[in-house]
């Protein structure tokens, strides 16, 4: 039985067509598809319920050591109010998950999961800590929205009066009042496009939507679904847990190495990385010039051999062409370099693109 | 809910259109074309390939997904509407006006739900 999340008669009281999504009734799009959702949030913005996502908090006076231990990318020199993201693995180098982490201070911390590795990360990290250290899964205490596009500063901005929002991508401030509710306020997401992301106690999440949808009516804010948040991460090469990276994929691989600190004096996973040495694999964006679309796991050619298969594909609205990831062995071939990739039987011509497909313009 | 009484359907929500000759068109219903989305490709059948009614006759790719369409009746397609390739979002916009593929030598029609009927099945759904 699915969960609904506490903006679940918003979506449905707005048109939202539901799925079932990692547990919970979520809209895949609303009336005006997820082209125009798409496009909303790369030339205005879009609003998205996200309150599916694992919300985790560690406190304790070895807080840090253990978020050093667990996670992969270096900590130490990170400042209060920052946003880090980072890759979580197993000893064998394989991926738990990918999640970001919030720094109030040096002694708690919020870490935030995808919400179909919730359980499975909350068990991983309570049975690896150590020391003075509390771990608590306040996911169904948090709802979470997401305002995303160019628009969104001018339009949270509406409903937040005299006080300073965060600036700096990958930063937070709490509390924020958003048209009087008490928010977590971050300059994070998952589009590839400028935004925030808040926080707030479900009971307060459908005023906060409504709030946020009525001040940005005049600056062409529109509610997405699911279906635009994924065409939207995959134009910006976002990576997705169970796509590009599972538990046989290390973050290595999928080119995820500037968040895996190697230098650091230890974390779970980095002896086996280490002996690994250097990846077999890599993660390429392939550009579709046949015609078509492949999505995950189609089989790649090049030069008549397969080396490799994707990993998530789709049409992207903004760029006007299909697009996919793939993982291939190492080396990977060049930029330019024409390959195939096998949909259904048919073999489909694609060209070997740098990464991300699309980014956006300062 | 959108299905002309001139043509037939299917369960799977295919439409056809009888035409004098004895041929059909073959396209997507408003309710197919409103459940998938925004289509941006279509696969179209290869002219000359014959079809079982059921059969897959070739596939839609919408942002989201890839789903099959079925052949509705036995035949053997003569034509496709390569328009499609370019503007796929025509099922989108007209989707009675929009056909997919052509068939002759076509059999099983009798099989097929007049507009009535397939409206009933739908509003169960």
């Amino acid at each position: 039985m699915e969960l609904k999340t506490p903006l679940y008669d918003c979506h449905v009281a707005g048109g939202g067509k539901i799925v079932p999504f990692a547990g919970y009734l979520l809209p895949v799009q609303y009336p005006s598809g997820v082209i125009a959702e798409h496009m909303a949030v790369r030339t205005h913005a879009g609003l998205f319920d996200v309150s599916h996502m694992g919300e985790v908090m560690i406190t304790g006076p070895d807080a840090f050591a253990n978020i050093q231990n667990l996670f992969t990318n270096d900590f130490t020199n990170m400042t209060d109010g920052r946003v880090r993201y980072s890759p979580m693995c197993y000893e064998d180098g394989g991926v738990v998950d990918d999640l970001i982490v919030y720094r109030y201070h040096q002694e708690k911390y919020l870490v935030v999961v995808n919400a179909s590795n919730r359980h499975k990360d909350v068990e991983w990290m309570k049975s690896h800590l150590f020391g003075d250290v509390k771990l608590e899964d306040i996911s169904d205490q948090v709802a979470q929205v997401a305002l995303q596009g160019p628009a969104s500063t001018k339009i949270l901005s509406k409903l937040t009066g005299e006080q300073e929002l965060p600036v700096k991508f990958y930063t937070f401030k709490d509390p924020i009042l958003v048209d009087g509710i008490s928010c977590l306020v971050s300059t994070t997401g998952y589009t590839g496009e400028s935004g925030y992301e808040c926080y707030c106690d479900p009971a307060d999440a459908p005023k906060l939507w409504n709030a946020l949808l009525e001040a940005g009516k005049d600056e062409g804010l529109i509610p997405c679904g699911l279906g635009a948040r994924d065409t939207l991460r995959l134009e910006a090469a976002m990576p997705l847990y169970g796509h590009e990276m599972d538990e046989t994929v290390t973050p290595l691989e999928t080119g995820l190495g500037s968040y895996v600190k190697m230098n650091k004096p230890d974390f779970i996973g980095k002896k086996a990385l280490e002996e690994k040495g250097e990846p077999a694999r890599t993660r390429i964006g392939l550009k579709i010039t046949g015609r078509g679309i492949a999505r995950e796991h189609c089989d790649v050619y090049g030069n008549g051999r397969k080396i490799g298969a994707t990993t998530s594909g789709t049409h992207c609205p903004f760029l006007g062409y299909a697009v996919a990831m793939a993982l291939v062995e190492s080396p990977a071939p060049e930029t330019g370099t024409p390959v195939e990739i096998d949909v259904r039987g048919r073999k489909i011509t694609a060209e070997v693109v740098s990464l991300p497909f699309y980014k956006k313009s300062k | 809910m959108n299905a002309p009484k001139e043509l037939l359907y299917t369960k799977s929500h295919e439409w056809v259109k009888k035409l004098d000759d004895g041929s059909v068109l073959i396209g997507l219903s408003d309710k197919a074309q409103s459940d998938l989305g925004d289509l941006v490709f279509v696969n179209l059948p290869t002219v000359g390939d014959s079809f079982a009614a059921e059969d897959t006759l070739c596939d839609v790719e919408s942002v989201k997904a890839v789903s099959d369409v079925y052949a509705p009746v036995n035949g053997t397609v003569t034509e496709v509407n390569e328009i499609l390739l370019d503007t796929p979002e025509a099922i989108n916009q007209d989707p009675y006006g929009t056909w997919i593929a052509k068939m002759t030598d076509v059999s099983g029609l009798e099989n097929l739900l007049d507009a009535d009927a397939y409206v009933a099945i739908c509003e169960e759904e």
